[in-house]
């Protein structure tokens, strides 16, 4: 089992990502600077981590969504790979166009940190298997531009099509557009979220819901 | 020549810092003050003297980076 987390200039949330992938799954975990223009072979999975690539400049993501490696892990990503974009790397995944929508500033325009409570609303995607069953589980914002927005016939689709993989429960934080937190794209391979698994993934952190994101992608490799 | 994008979020995109700007502004007393809206401007120097090969030039940018026309329309300027 292999995987790789991307590294672009600004991500904070790389070493998260590598440690909680490896603890979580045992897998091997490379770590990938945004200028190479190739991908270590073999890839299970590709991590695009969190932080604030390139400072946020013009708009979250849009720079890194530019970056070489990119070139290549859109190209992983129609072969097949499974990969995830946590928070700035979701903002990355939505800019590349490999998922639909966008990320504006959250409704109240605060950063908001703390733990959240999510709905499972797909349990079949091979990111969110291994939650069947479970109601709710709970991980960790941290974004001050997770306001999810689509037009309405996207926002339909993306509904229809079994899309919407996570919800925020209760209180919507961040003003995301029926309350999405994550999404799949049509393939069913590339997936985006706000919430930060990898701040979730032991129970020393308050949660280790995290960890089944991971496993059950490791899994389904 | 110099070539102007203004990027503003679309009509409809909930724009939460002129929301804020606009609360300010009533604030200080200009409360007839509507629909307040925070762009940017990105400019720079083109080559030549090819008005027209420049603003379709810009466009491209506009369209690739300079704004995501998921949530932003933009306007481009060449003099």
């Amino acid at each position: 089992m292999k995987a790789a987390v991307v590294v672009f200039p600004g991500s904070n949330c790389d070493r998260d990502c590598a440690v909680a992938v490896e603890r979580s799954t045992g897998a091997s975990v490379d770590m990938v600077w945004h200028q190479e223009t190739a991908l270590p072979s073999g890839l299970d999975l590709i991590v695009l981590p969190g932080g604030f690539s390139y400072g946020d400049y013009l708009r979250c993501g849009a720079m890194a969504a530019q970056s070489p490696v990119m070139r290549e892990v859109v190209k992983a990503a129609n072969d097949g790979v499974a990969v995830v974009g946590i928070c700035n790397g979701f903002q990355i995944l939505c800019e590349a166009g490999m998922l639909p929508g966008a990320l504006l500033r959250n409704a109240k325009l605060k950063y908001i940190c703390k733990a959240v409570d999510l709905d499972v609303t797909n349990a079949q995607t091979r990111f969110s298997s291994g939650y069947a069953g479970r109601r709710s589980v709970r991980m960790t914002i941290g974004n001050g531009e997770g306001n999810f927005f689509a037009d309405d016939q996207t926002l339909d689709r993306l509904e229809g099509e079994g899309q919407v993989v996570f919800r925020y429960q209760g209180e919507n934080p961040n003003g995301s557009l029926r309350n999405i937190a994550g999404i799949v794209n049509a393939g069913g391979n590339v997936l985006g979220l706000m919430p930060h698994p990898d701040r979730s993934f032991e129970a020393e952190l308050g949660s280790a819901d995290g960890a089944v994101l991971f496993q059950s992608a490791m899994a389904s490799a | 020549m110099k070539a102007k994008v203004h990027v503003y979020l679309k009509p409809g995109v909930l724009d939460v810092q002129g929301k804020a700007i606009e609360g300010a502004l009533h604030g200080l007393g200009w409360g007839d003050v509507a629909n307040v809206r925070v762009g940017k401007t990105i400019e720079f120097d083109v080559p030549g003297s090819d008005r027209a090969k420049a603003e379709a030039d810009a466009k491209i940018m506009a369209e690739k980076l300079l704004a995501n026309t998921v949530i932003e329309s933009f306007k481009v300027e060449v003099a």
